[in-house]
This record gives structure tokens, C-alpha cells and sequence, in this order.
């Protein structure tokens, strides 16, 4: 055989073998894995469908029973009723106010405990001082005790200076209760950052604000997405404090769908009932849909080193 | 010359952990000083203190005649490179560049004048209106030294600041501060663990272990006359050659095996007892060479390294390795026989109890 031949039996190998990207093939395992995956995803939106469904049937409809079926009979009443003149009590004026109270508590609570808990988090990162580290721990476990402790102290604390069930009281409440998670998160964000950055300002003159200002603030972007978006559903979605400190006249929303689906007047009404509960719903859902991007790559900048 | 920067008896305690202990230093106007030492040594916490980034626990700082050991950082006239570049992100390199004087509220057209100066030194003009994420590393860290230079300081502080690049760019980035230094004529107070960049920049080189400055001399003096044990290793690479031995008198005796004399070896301290002698590997002859050498041996080469310039070799006399450097051209390969030879003169011996030189 001569070096010719080889070298040609060597390259001809060496276009027969393997060569680029392996290509995909659908196993039974890939399949399996997909069909558990889609029922699992339909098992978990049932309750949605169900109802979706129901808030658009008609009370006789319903009570035929079938549950899973779409409406023979599409109405939009319900939706209506539910925002407009559903009863609570004695008042009949749906989820309105609700919504517009909830709009105040969350529109007020979120920006103020979102700048305090990125001084505090900006403070504990980079101005160390004595006992700071052990302040960032008491802070830290104020997000482990539970709130039903501290109510009923909180509610005589905000009487004694007139501030309970009032707004600036409920958002007091929220501030308070949203710092030991807010504060973790932006310190955690904060000691991620390199500190020569820190540094850098100082020896550019750069004053404790200053250097929060114009250097921290605009790098904690996407960290503040993922505080706006914790704050705004955990605070939208609260009960407990709406129905303890808000007041009868600022009622959050959640609050009042309770009051509407607890109502023990006259017949249950399932249809008004669901609507009112997907629009209170409604809110942090489309939170979620809008910045769910943002929120996973908040979640990934503060995890790894800037 | 007029003491730029002193440094009187400074000491620093992160609580029971002594990280700088009653420590003297005196930099003078204009004058590149290198501390180097290896990681932990205390050189990069004393730049920090330096700049008024840490608070002393004892001592005071000096610069330019004031005392600036309660100041803060800019007021004390320094300006600081760092070794991530700490470049504000959000910040073109203009902005990045007067961030300081705009928060010292100067007027517009000084600040103007004075990004112009420092980009044309740096030749970062065309750069101006970038952001930090899209300069290359060497053009961060040139960014990163403009903001040194447009606050107009009288002292640099360089803390690593080649570290994060690659070799080439590490090289050529050199070169620029040497030159740098020399046109501007500042003082510089540089920290590095690498020692080629404390032996080309330096005038004076701090080398510093626990915390203690072990040697303050410029290059030369530190390469051929370490002060102890630690310098003479820390210094050099391949790294200096020690032969364990007993002295007494001006003969080191290795376990009775050979016996070198170190006649022309100029002793300050001499004292009989275990010593250690150093010797440079490319003080170390061989073949024709070794033969006009004070000391000659035979030795057998165990390994050989090439490294394109020169060339490497391991081997053993009375038990004790020994590399010796030499020409890329001299032919060795391992089991060869060859002659070696040096002068004890231009070699150290340290007392091996006290690690310091006699």
C-alpha cells in the first residue's frame, strides 16, 4: 500500500464520521418527560379554567353542576356586579373602593420601604460600624418572627399616637414588615459589588450621599425591580394587616373580596364570587407577566459577583 | 530633597490581629516607591491607610508636610488607581474622569481643561463618551489612572493596578507608568506581589512581611545585598540558591562533605555557626567559565529547562540542590558532568539561626 492510499483511507474516514452538531432525537424518555411536564401544567391551571368558567355562567347554569364545561349561556354580569354592586355588609358598591384603597396602600408602602431598606442596605454594606453587623442580624430575624406576635403590641403602639387605622398607619405597618427582606436583599446586592468601587468615591470626595447617589443608586437598577415586584404583590395580596390597621375606610381590596364572598345574605352568588376573585387577583399576575424578565435577571445580578 | 509622604510609627489592629506594627517609612518629593511582599505582608493596608480608606489604630501620616492622619481620603492630596479599576459603571469615561471634581464643585471649564490634559497624556480622547463595559482591560485601567491624574495631586497611590491584565498588556502598561512617572515627576506609592514590576519601576523598593518592612533599598541593593532570609528568597527568579553549612572563620564547611572558602566574601557581622550561603543562579559559571572562579566543584545535572533565553539547570553538590543559570548556546543535558563554579563575593551568607545577613 502506498502513503497515498492511506492518507486517502484516513480522510475518507474522517468525512464519514461524525461532524457538527450531534443531531436531536426524540427519546421515550424526552416524551415522557414532556407529557408529565404538560399535565402538570394543566393540573395546576384547573382551578384558573374552573374559575374562568364559572365567573362567566349564569346562576341556573351553575347549579347544574357542571363544572369543567364553558358557558352555554356567556354573560358578563357577574364581572360587573362584582366591581360595581356586589354587597358587603351594607354597602353595595363591589370591589371599587377596595381596588382604589389598595392602589393608595400599595402606592405609598412600596416606594417608602424600598428607599429605607436601600439606605439601610447601602449603610450595613459599606459604613461598617461597631455593632453594625449585630443591627444586621436582629434585622435579619425580624423576617423570621411571625406577625401575629407583634399585632397586638403594633396596634397599641400606632392608637397611642393616633396613627391606627389611618393610611400613613397601614403603611407604617408595611414598611416595618417589609425591611428585614428588603434590607437582606439590597445588602446581599450591595456586598456583591466590589468595594474598591466604594473606595474609588471616597477618594473622590464623595460624601455618604454622594456616593449613595450618584454611584449606588444608578447600578441598583435591577435589584429595585425585584423589590418593587416582592413589594408589590406581598403588599397587594396582604389581608392580615389590611384587616387589622387599615380602618374601615381603607379597606384594601383583598379585604373586601372576603367581605363579599363571606356575605351570608340571600343565595351565594359562585359567579360574582370568582370574578371578584380574579380581579383582585388580576394585579400582581400582570406584575409578574410584565416583569417577569426583569425579576429573573434582578435574581441573577444580585447572585453573582458585579 | 523634601520628604514627600512619612509615615511615624504606624500601627494597625483589626481587634486582636496586628496587621502593621510600628512602621516608619519616608518617601521623598518625587520619588517611586514599590512595596512588595506577598499576599497578607500588610503592603495593600498600608496604601489604604496611606490614603485615609482605613483608620489607624496608632501613629500619624504625613503628606507634603501636613498631617493628615484624622483627614479624609480627599483632602489629604492623593489620588488612587485601583486593581478592579473601580470605574463607575453608569458613567461615561468623561464623567468618570471629573466625577471628582465635579463633586468638589469646580468650575466647568477647569474640569474641561483639565479631562483634556489627563486624556491627551493617557491617549484615551477617542474614548471619552464610552461606558466602562466597552474598554478593553487595558483601557480601563489607563481610565482608571486618568482619574488620578485629573484631581492634580501631589502623591499616586497604585494598589496592584497591572494585576487584573495579561502578561503582554501587563508589560506594555508598565512601561506607560515608568514613563508616566517620568514626565509628571510625582511621588508614587505603588503595591504589588510581582516583583519584576517592583524591580523595573521602583527607586526604592519596601519589602514587607507580617506587617514589618524586612528591607528599604532601591533595587540593586535588594537584588545583590538582602538584608535576611526572606528578602534573599522573595527576590529573583529561579530563586536564589541556599547552601546549608557551618562556618567558622571565612570557610563554610557543607556536612563535612566540601569544604568553600569565602575568601573575598566582605563579611559586616561575621559569626561562627550554622549559616546558610546564597548565591544567584546566574552567578554561577560553568565549563570554561567556572574555571577563572574562585570556588569550583564537579556536580552531575539532574533536569534542564530551556527557557528560550537562557537556559536552567538543576543539580547537586555535597546533597544540596543548586540551579544554575546559563547561556541558551552552553549544550547540558541531565546525567552530563559538567564544572561549576562562582564568587562567594558577589553571593550572601546569613546566619542561620537569626535568618539575617553577617
Amino acid at each position: 500500500m502506498t502513503t497515498e492510499a492511506i492518507s486517502s483511507g484516513l480522510s475518507a474516514g474522517a468525512l464519514s464520521g461524525p461532524r457538527g452538531p450531534k443531531p436531536k432525537s426524540l427519546t421515550i424518555g424526552r416524551i415522557g418527560v414532556y407529557a408529565f411536564l404538560i399535565l402538570s401544567a394543566l393540573f395546576f391551571l384547573m382551578p384558573l379554567w374552573v374559575m374562568i368558567v364559572t365567573s362567566l355562567k349564569t346562576m341556573p347554569e351553575i347549579r347544574e353542576g357542571h363544572l369543567f364545561n364553558w358557558p352555554a349561556l356567556l354573560t358578563f354580569d357577574p364581572w360587573l356586579k362584582a366591581w360595581d354592586t356586589a354587597c358587603t355588609g351594607r354597602d353595595c358598591n363591589g370591589l371599587k373602593p377596595g381596588f382604589w384603597n389598595s392602589v393608595k396602600i400599595t402606592a405609598l408602602s412600596v416606594p417608602v420601604s424600598i428607599v429605607i431598606a436601600m439606605i439601610n442596605g447601602y449603610a450595613l454594606s459599606f459604613w461598617k460600624y461597631k455593632g453594625s453587623e449585630f443591627l444586621f442580624g436582629v434585622l435579619v430575624f425580624g423576617a423570621f418572627v411571625p406577625y401575629q406576635v407583634v399585632i397586638y403590641p403594633l396596634i397599641i403602639g400606632l392608637s397611642k399616637v393616633g396613627l391606627f387605622a389611618t393610611l400613613p398607619g397601614i403603611v407604617i405597618v408595611h414598611t416595618i414588615f417589609g425591611m428585614p427582606i428588603l434590607t437582606l436583599l439590597y445588602r446581599n446586592f450591595f456586598a456583591s459589588l466590589p468595594i474598591e468601587l466604594f473606595k474609588a468615591g471616597r477618594v473622590d470626595g464623595a460624601g455618604f450621599w454622594g456616593i449613595f447617589f450618584r454611584i449606588m443608586l444608578p447600578m441598583s437598577v435591577p435589584i429595585t425591580i425585584v423589590a418593587i415586584i416582592l413589594q408589590v404583590t406581598g403588599i397587594w395580596n396582604d389581608f392580615l394587616f389590611g384587616t387589622v390597621f387599615a380602618g374601615r375606610e381603607n379597606m384594601p381590596m383583598t379585604v373586601q373580596l372576603n367581605n363579599i364572598v363571606t356575605t351570608t345574605t340571600g343565595i351565594r352568588e359562585y359567579n360574582v364570587n370568582m370574578a371578584a376573585t380574579i380581579l383582585t387577583a388580576a394585579v400582581p399576575l400582570v406584575v409578574y407577566f410584565i416583569s417577569g424578565k426583569w425579576f429573573v435577571r434582578g435574581i441573577a445580578a444580585g447572585a453573582v459577583k458585579g | 530633597m523634601t520628604t514627600s509622604v512619612s509615615i511615624k510609627d504606624l500601627s494597625l489592629n483589626f481587634g486582636n490581629v496586628k496587621v502593621l506594627e510600628s512602621l516608619d517609612l519616608e518617601v521623598a518629593q518625587g520619588e517611586f516607591i514599590v512595596l512588595l511582599g506577598p499576599s497578607g505582608c500588610g503592603k495593600s493596608t498600608l496604601l489604604n491607610c496611606i490614603a485615609g480608606l482605613l483608620d489607624v489604630s496608632d501613629g500619624q501620616i504625613f503628606i507634603s508636610g501636613k498631617n493628615v492622619t484624622w483627614d479624609e481620603p480627599k483632602d489629604r492630596g492623593i489620588g488612587m488607581v485601583f486593581q478592579s479599576y473601580a470605574l463607575y459603571p453608569q458613567m461615561t469615561v468623561e464623567k468618570n474622569l471629573s466625577f471628582g471634581l465635579r463633586v468638589a464643585r469646580m468650575p466647568k471649564a477647569e474640569i474641561e481643561a483639565r479631562v483634556k490634559r489627563a486624556s491627551e497624556i493617557l491617549q484615551i480622547e477617542p474614548l471619552l463618551q464610552r461606558k466602562p463595559v466597552e474598554l478593553s482591560g487595558g483601557q480601563r485601567q489607563r481610565v482608571a489612572i486618568g482619574r488620578a491624574l485629573v484631581r492634580d495631586v501631589d502623591v499616586f497611590l497604585f494598589d496592584e493596578p497591572l494585576s487584573n491584565l495579561d502578561a503582554k498588556l501587563r508589560n506594555d502598561l508598565r512601561i506607560e507608568i515608568k514613563r508616566l512617572h517620568a514626565r509628571l515627576k510625582n511621588t508614587m506609592i505603588y503595591v504589588t506581589h510581582d516583583q519584576i514590576e517592583a524591580m523595573t519601576l521602583a527607586d526604592r523598593i519596601a519589602i514587607m512581611k507580617n506587617g514589618v518592612i524586612q528591607q528599604l533599598a532601591d533595587p540593586h541593593t535588594i537584588y545583590n545585598k538582602p538584608v535576611n532570609l526572606f528578602v534573599a528568597g522573595f527576590i529573583g527568579s529561579p530563586s536564589m540558591n541556599f547552601i546549608k553549612g557551618d562556618l567558622s572563620g571565612t570557610t563554610l564547611s557543607v556536612d563535612g562533605q566540601a569544604n568553600i572558602p569565602l575568601g573575598n566574601y566582605q563579611f559586616a557581622n561575621q559569626t561562627n555557626g550554622a549559616s546558610i550561603l546564597g548565591i544567584r543562579p546566574e552567578h554561577i559559571a560553568v565549563g570554561e567559565e567556572a574555571k577563572k572562579m574562585p570556588v569550583q566543584m564537579e556536580s552531575e545535572i539532574e533536569i534542564v529547562e530551556p527557557m528560550g533565553a537562557d537556559t536552567v539547570a538543576w543539580t547537586k553538590i555535597a546533597g544540596q540542590s543548586l540551579t544554575f543559570r546559563a547561556a541558551a548556546e552552553v549544550h547540558l543535558e541531565p546525567g552530563q558532568k559538567v564544572l561549576i563554579g562562582f564568587d562567594p563575593g558577589r553571593g550572601s551568607v546569613f546566619n542561620a539561626a537569626s535568618g539575617n545577613r553577617i
